[in-house]
């Protein structure tokens, strides 16, 4: 029988195993840290930011004791900063551009520090911004996620008046459904959605879902501009024998369990997990796995390290977490013993002379007693099919660089848009830059 | 939300920020590329007569640096402009016409004779400038020439040419001091008698920032030589503070408007000298340094200072602190201070015990029951607050104020409530007797 049980640790364990991954700066700290940045021109930092944070006039005010100012230089150019500062795989982001790695690969520690002023602003303040005089203009927009969140807030900004409709039961959209629990801990994905509609002017309808309780018609009806910021709702499936079996279940519907629990002891969890995949999804639901108390957690991942979707510090976050990474090897079935997952076959991959991915007919088996699906999700398109629809680009939505879609008064951003990175702050970035355009296209 | 906007002497600018007389202020290009990023106002670098003065081709500059190469003081041996009068004149009128809400005030210097000075007035009042500054202050070069800090080091000489210059214009007269005088107070008084509206400073300090130990020739060399220059930079502040001081609270200068000038780079700094009674601030090595954009976290964080305090207008809090300024032997020697650790806070590096142990009072452990560990010891301490300045954790240790009625360990003699200084002091041959 499968070892696939809850409650494998006790209280504590569970406690210290989800607490903040990156424990804040003390105020000492984050001086010391600060008094690092060189200030640069044209900062390769805020070039590297998908949201061009001016980092480092936030952080020059937090060497100068102002550090309200700097969370207001922050939130002005992305108002999830605060998530953004927990999640964001900086080391492939601004801390990888920051000149301190030339001069002594030892970047300045931006991430935290946004987080410290950010923190502190959350802390004193419920809301960022003024809002302009009420324009009377309506927009709808699609989706509580990160870029349907930028979106709203920076049209609120200016004045008009947002509905977001949000297919689940609460906004927040990946932050407070995704990513991992140890990542944004104490509701901070909760806190921050407060934080961003506190500015006014937006009404969240949650659990209406476009294509069951209203269509795209619908909504360019009773509206002045539409913002689809959908995501993306389906996962991937591994197309091998045997993957129906029990056992064998969704690492992001997983995660999702995982982040709606408040005791992380009713998740279930296999003595022995193998995670198929390679971004950063796949690292999270490995390590949580970990964390759950789980003995032997593999990531099998059918290229090398440096095609992983998960970063090189992600990669090492799974490592140091006891989490084994199996490259070269791609899953062909898998195994069962009754009813339920016993294994996974693997074949062993390499590149042919002409850098194809090819099988090298050698086989691996990897006893698991659950196996999660890591492998990617997918847009689906159901929702907007219509009679009206938007023009899609590589299975996601088309836009252009205003985030227009193709059909006039709808705009889109985040995940579900066509050059997505599948990142929080490029959905913001995305909904920010949306938002823009539908403010100039209706003060037109 | 607080407001920014000053008004010196008549002349308005949107914020107390001016840009010092120096290279950043030299040529229009410079100057309007400050205005864009936000600076309130400039004082444009020193004119004098054509032909212009020629600078060295070699170094200008030269620099000391504190921990992590950060710059902590700037030498120079430029001189006043090297460009032509009537170019400068020609920007200067440009300038001002697109920038009218600006502070534009034109920095000058020719030779002690009435009519030269009659003559250069006569063109800048046509540029439209809200104002002049005299350079009294350069020590190097024009020194040499008889100008610059060679007037400035002889107050005669300034009220004399103050005067010829308040006869002359309908502009504000400001007259820009060196530092390098032994009582700052004798050249303020003097510019105040010769009709001057503000002083600014300090210009820069003489100096020689480094000597080279292969060439065995100051630092910036030419050549194989070198001379003195003027520094300025974060170094000088607190010798520019207490000069701001002085002037502040000499009852022969008392209310004199003041421009304060000397390592400027933070929003805090400009506080500090507009507590001491500044109208505005002058900033040049923090831009120097780092560019115009600074000026963005001066003008945020001042605002956010002020709306934290109260303070809706720069006059609000301006000259707060100089009523605060005293003698030494006003100074309540009744009040006794002890120094405290916070053990959450200490990280054990063990400097505050060694610079008591080896320079003051023996007052701090650094072993207790066998175990590393740093504490005050009240029986010796007397409130130097050395720890404090050493100790590399901000806050880690603080002062500590005993309160009147309790023993102080060190002498074993209750804190008196009463106010007493050195001059009722039994211990003080003069001391006069308390009323």
């Amino acid at each position: 029988m499968p070892d696939i049980s809850a409650g494998r640790l006790t209280a504590v364990d569970y406690g210290k195993n989800f607490s903040d991954i990156h424990p804040p700066l003390s105020t000492h700290e984050a001086v010391v840290e600060s008094d690092r940045c060189y200030f640069c021109f044209d900062a390769p930092c805020t070039i590297a930011c998908p949201t061009s944070i001016d980092i480092p006039l936030f952080i020059r005010k937090i060497g100068t004791g102002n550090v309200d100012g700097a969370a207001e230089t922050i939130f002005s150019a992305n108002i999830l900063g605060g998530m953004c500062a927990r999640v964001c795989p900086t080391e492939t982001l601004c801390e990888e551009a920051c000149v301190r790695n030339a001069a002594e690969e030892k970047p300045v520690r931006i991430g935290l520090l946004q987080r410290h002023a950010t923190d502190h602003y959350l802390q004193h303040h419920s809301a960022y911004g003024v809002r302009a005089a009420a324009t009377g203009r309506k927009v709808a927009v699609v989706g509580a996620g990160p870029a349907g969140l930028a979106c709203a807030h920076e049209l609120a900004l200016q004045g008009h008046d947002v509905t977001i409709f949000e297919a689940r039961g609460k906004a927040g959209g990946l932050n407070e459904f995704g990513i991992a629990a140890y990542k944004a801990t104490d509701s901070f994905a909760q806190r921050e959605v407060d934080f961003v509609l506190g500015v006014g002017g937006i009404a969240v309808e949650a659990g209406k879902a476009l294509g069951r309780d209203y269509t795209l018609a619908d909504l360019k009806a009773g509206h002045d501009a539409v913002f689809l910021g959908l995501g993306l709702q389906a996962v991937n499936a591994l197309g091998v024998e045997g993957e129906e079996t029990a056992g064998v279940i969704d690492a992001v519907r997983w995660i999702e369990t995982l982040r709606q629990s408040p005791d992380k002891s009713t998740i279930e969890v296999g003595a022995r997990v193998v995670v198929i995949g390679g971004g950063m999804t796949a690292v999270d639901a490995a390590v949580q796995a970990k964390k759950l108390g789980a003995d032997e957690v593999t990531i099998a991942y059918r290229r090398g390290p440096a095609e992983m979707g998960a970063s090189p510090y992600e990669q090492q976050l799974a490592q140091v977490s006891g989490v084994r990474i199996l490259h070269w090897v791609a899953p062909k079935a898998v195994v069962s013993e009754g009813n339920a997952v016993a294994a996974v076959d693997f074949e062993r991959t390499a590149l042919d002379a002409s850098g194809r991915l090819v099988g090298t007919g050698r086989s691996v088996r990897l006893a698991a007693d659950q196996v999660m699906k890591a492998i990617g999700q997918t847009f689906v398109f159901g929702p907007v099919e219509g009679t009206e629809t938007v023009a899609l680009e590589g299975g996601r939505i088309a836009v252009d660089a205003e985030m227009r879609t193709s059909l006039a008064g709808v705009w889109a951003g985040g995940d579900c848009v066509r050059g997505g990175e599948d990142l929080t702050v490029q959905a913001v970035d995305h909904g920010k830059r949306a938002a823009l355009s539908i403010h100039a296209a209706l003060s037109a | 939300m607080a407001d920014l906007r000053t008004n010196f002497l008549g002349i308005k600018s949107p914020n107390p920020f001016w840009l010092a007389s120096a290279p950043p202020t030299d040529k229009k290009y410079n100057v309007e590329r400050a205005f864009r990023a936000g600076w309130g106002g400039v004082v444009w670098k020193t004119l004098g007569e054509d032909p212009a003065v020629v600078n060295v081709n070699g170094p200008r500059y030269g620099a000391i640096h504190s921990g992590d190469r950060r710059l902590a003081g700037l030498n120079n041996i430029e001189l006043i402009t090297d460009r032509s009068l009537e170019l400068n004149l020609r920007e200067i009128t440009e300038v001002k016409k697109a920038w009218p809400d600006r502070a534009l005030v034109v920095s000058l210097m020719v030779p002690c004779e009435e009519l030269n000075w009659n003559a250069i007035i006569a063109r800048v009042e046509e540029t439209g400038a809200d104002g002049i500054e005299l350079n009294f202050g350069c020590p190097h070069g024009m020194s040499e020439r008889g100008m610059g800090s060679s007037v400035g080091q002889v107050p005669e000489y300034i009220e004399m040419v103050a005067r010829w210059c308040k006869a002359a214009t309908r502009m504000p007269v400001i007259v820009k001091l060196t530092p390098n005088i032994t009582d700052i107070r004798y050249p303020a008084r003097a510019a105040k008698k010769g009709g001057a509206d503000a002083v600014s400073l300090i210009n820069t300090i003489n100096s020689i920032v480094a000597v080279d130990l292969d060439s065995f020739a100051p630092v910036p060399t030419i050549d194989g030589k070198g001379s003195h220059g003027g520094y300025c930079g974060p170094a000088v502040k607190p010798i520019a503070l207490n000069m701001v001081a002085e002037i502040a609270r000499d009852p022969e200068t008392f209310g004199l408007p003041i421009s304060g000038i000397g390592g400027i780079e933070t929003w805090r700094d400009a506080a500090e000298y507009i507590a001491l009674g500044c109208g505005t601030v002058q900033v040049c090595t923090a831009v120097m340094t780092y560019g115009f954009k600074i000026v963005e976290e001066m003008i945020d964080g001042m605002k956010k200072y002020m709306d934290g305090h109260g303070f809706s207008t720069i006059d609000d809090f301006r000259g707060l602190a100089v009523r605060n300024l005293s003698d030494w032997k006003y100074l309540n020697l009744n009040y006794i201070a002890k120094a405290k650790i916070d053990q959450d806070l200490c990280i054990k590096c063990g400097r505050c015990h060694i610079v008591c142990e080896d320079t003051s009072h023996q007052a701090i452990t650094h072993m207790v029951d066998g175990a590393r560990h740093f504490e005050v010891k009240d029986e010796d301490c007397v409130g130097c607050n050395l720890c404090v300045n050493v100790c590399p954790v901000e806050d880690c240790i603080t002062m500590q104020p005993m309160a009147p009625g309790s023993v102080d360990p060190r002498t074993g003699q209750v804190v008196p409530a009463e106010y007493a200084n050195w001059t009722t002091h039994p211990n003080n041959p003069s001391a006069v007797a308390a009323e």
